[in-house]
C-alpha cells in the first residue's frame, strides 16, 4: 500500500503537502491531527463522528473522488458555520489511493 | 458556603469515578458542572452511542454508562452544583481554596480536582461580527426565562431540536416569532419539524429557510437583523425584531480555568503524570481529558485510572501523618456514608484465603 500526497492549507493560510498512508484506516481529519495543521482542541472535537464539525473543510480540488456526504455530514454542516458549497467534514473523507494530489483548506474555527 | 474535602469541577465520567475512588479513602467529594446534568461529553453529545472500550463492557450505551455511574457513587453522597460554571478560585492562607461559580455559589475545599474535559459547554456563536455589540441587548444564545420574550417580535436561527421546539413554544408567547435556517431540510424530532410546519401555514411561525442572518442592526439595542437569501434574485432583506436568538448547540470551552495561573499546554493543563497529576498549583490536580502529559490518551479509561492516582496522593496530603495501604475491594467491601455495605460473603473470602 502506498501513501498519497495530500495538499492541506492551514488556518493560517500556509500549505503543507503532506504523505497520507491509505492503509491505516484513518481519514483526512485525522491525517490534519497527527501533523499537527491545527490547534489540538479546535478539530476532531467529536472524533470523528459528524457530531461537531470542528473538522471542515474546503475542497479546492478532485470533488469528484470524494465519498457522497451521508446524511449525518449534510445534518451537521447544515448547523456550522462559514459552510460554503465546497465544505466537507473531513473527518468523513477516508483516506484512498484515489485522493493522491487532494488540495483542502481548513475552515475557520468558530467561537 | 459549600464544604467538602475534594471539590471536583467537571461531572463528566472522570469526575464521577473520582467520587467512588475518594469514598473508599472516606473523603466526600462534590462536583460543579456547567451542563444541567451529569455525564460530560458522554451525556451531551453522545448519549445514545455504543462504547466499546470500557473494560469489562463489550458494549455500552454512553448514557448508560453515566447511570450505571451515578449507581456506583450514590453510597458516598455527592454533592452537585449543576448548570453553574467554575469561574474563579482563591487561595486561602491555610492552603485550602474556595471556587466561585458564575452564579455566585461559593465552595470550600483542601484540595481542587478539575477534571474539566474539554471545557465547559458554551453556545455556538454565529460569525457574524457586530454580535458582541448586541449580547443582552437584543441577543440571546440561551433562553433562561420565555416570559422576557411576551408580545416581542422574536427571530430565532437553526435548524436542530432546540430552534424548533424555542420557536413551537415561543409561537403562543411572542407577537411574532421567524424561524431562520440554511435548508428546507430540518433535522430534528418529527413531530416537532410537523408542528413547525403546521404553525408556519397557520401564520404562527414565520418561516425563512435557505437563509441566514449575517448581519445585526440598532443604536445601543437591536432593532432589526439583515437576512440573506440563497436565492440570489431574493437577495437581502432587514427584518425588525425585538431579540435574535440563534441556537446552533454547544461547543467546548476551556473558559475561565485557562486563568487560572494554571500551566496549559495545547489547550490542555500539564501535569504531573509520573507521580500523581498534581498541577503546578499544590493541591490542583487535573484528570481525564483536560490534562496533558506526555503519552497522554483522551480516553475515558485513561480518567478513571487517573482518578485512582490522584485520590491516593489526595489522602496523604490532607492525612499528612496517616499510612494508607491500598485495599481490593472484594476483601474490604465497599462502605457508604450512607450507613450501606457491600461485602463479599465471607466464606468466598475464606476460600480466597
Ligand atoms: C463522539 C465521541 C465519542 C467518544 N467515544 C469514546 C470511546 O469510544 N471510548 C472512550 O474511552 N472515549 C470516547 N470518547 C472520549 C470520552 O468521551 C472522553 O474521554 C471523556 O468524556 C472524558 O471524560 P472527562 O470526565 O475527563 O471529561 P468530559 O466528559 O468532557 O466532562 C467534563 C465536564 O466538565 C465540565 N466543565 C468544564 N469546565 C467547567 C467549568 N469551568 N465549570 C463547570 N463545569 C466545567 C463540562 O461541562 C463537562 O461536563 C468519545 C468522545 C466523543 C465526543
Ligand atoms: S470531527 Fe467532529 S464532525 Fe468531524
Amino acid at each position: 500500500m502506498s501513501d498519497v500526497k495530500i495538499t492541506i492549507i492551514d488556518r493560517e493560510g500556509e500549505a503543507h503537502t503532506v504523505d497520507a498512508p491509505t492503509d491505516m484506516n484513518m481519514n483526512l481529519m485525522e491525517v490534519i491531527r497527527s501533523y499537527e495543521l491545527a490547534q489540538e482542541g479546535t478539530i476532531g472535537i467529536c472524533g470523528g463522528m459528524a457530531m461537531c464539525a470542528s473538522c471542515q473543510c474546503y475542497i479546492l480540488n478532485f470533488e469528484h473522488m470524494l465519498p457522497e456526504k451521508s446524511f449525518e455530514e449534510e445534518d451537521m454542516l447544515d448547523q456550522a458555520f462559514f459552510v460554503e458549497d465546497n465544505s466537507r467534514l473531513s473527518c468523513q473523507i477516508p483516506i484512498t489511493e484515489g485522493l493522491d494530489g487532494l488540495e483542502v483548506r481548513i475552515a475557520p474555527a468558530s467561537e | 458556603m459549600i464544604k467538602t474535602d475534594i471539590l471536583i469541577i467537571g461531572a463528566g465520567p472522570t469526575g464521577l469515578f473520582a467520587v467512588f475512588e475518594a469514598g473508599l479513602l472516606k473523603l466526600k467529594c462534590h462536583l460543579i458542572d456547567a451542563l444541567p446534568q451529569p455525564g460530560g461529553q458522554c451525556s451531551e453529545i453522545y448519549p445514545k452511542k455504543p462504547i466499546y472500550d470500557i473494560p469489562g463492557f463489550p458494549e455500552v450505551l454512553a448514557g448508560d454508562l453515566v447511570d450505571n455511574l451515578m449507581e456506583q457513587i450514590k453510597p458516598f453522597e455527592p454533592g452537585f452544583t449543576l448548570g453553574e460554571r467554575a469561574e474563579t478560585i482563591d487561595k486561602q492562607e491555610d492552603g485550602s481554596f474556595i471556587v466561585t461559580t458564575s452564579k455566585g455559589t461559593k465552595h470550600h475545599a483542601p484540595v481542587v480536582v478539575i477534571a474539566g474535559g474539554l471545557g465547559s459547554f458554551e453556545p455556538r456563536k454565529p460569525p457574524i461580527p457586530s454580535i458582541k455589540n448586541y449580547e443582552d441587548k437584543g441577543v440571546a444564545y440561551i433562553i433562561r426565562d420565555p416570559e422576557v420574550y411576551r408580545d416581542k417580535k422574536v427571530v430565532i436561527a437553526g435548524g436542530g431540536d432546540s430552534a424548533l421546539d424555542w420557536s413551537i413554544f415561543l409561537a403562543d408567547v411572542a407577537s411574532e416569532v421567524s424561524l431562520v435556517h440554511r435548508r428546507k431540510d430540518f433535522r430534528g424530532a418529527l413531530d416537532s419539524v410537523e408542528k413547525v410546519e403546521e404553525l408556519s401555514k397557520i401564520g404562527k411561525i414565520n418561516l425563512i429557510t435557505d437563509a441566514e442572518v449575517v448581519d445585526l442592526k440598532g443604536e445601543g439595542e437591536l432593532d432589526s437583523v439583515l437576512i440573506r437569501h440563497k436565492d440570489e434574485a431574493r437577495g437581502e432583506e432587514l427584518k425588525e425584531t425585538d431579540y435574535f436568538i440563534p441556537l446552533f448547540g454547544l461547543s467546548p470551552k476551556l473558559g475561565p480555568i485557562a486563568n487560572w495561573g494554571l500551566e496549559i499546554e495545547k489547550n490542555a493543563i500539564k501535569v504531573d503524570n509520573s507521580y500523581d497529576y498534581q498541577t503546578n498549583i499544590p493541591g490542583i490536580y487535573a484528570i481525564g481529558d483536560v490534562n496533558t502529559y506526555k503519552g497522554k490518551l483522551k480516553l475515558i479509561l485513561c480518567g478513571f485510572h487517573e482518578a485512582a492516582i490522584m485520590c491516593q496522593s489526595v489522602y496523604q496530603r490532607i492525612n499528612p501523618d496517616k499510612k494508607y495501604v491500598m485495599k481490593y475491594t472484594t476483601v474490604s467491601g465497599v462502605s457508604g456514608f450512607d450507613g450501606s455495605k457491600k461485602e463479599a460473603k465471607k466464606e468466598v473470602v475464606k476460600s480466597i484465603n
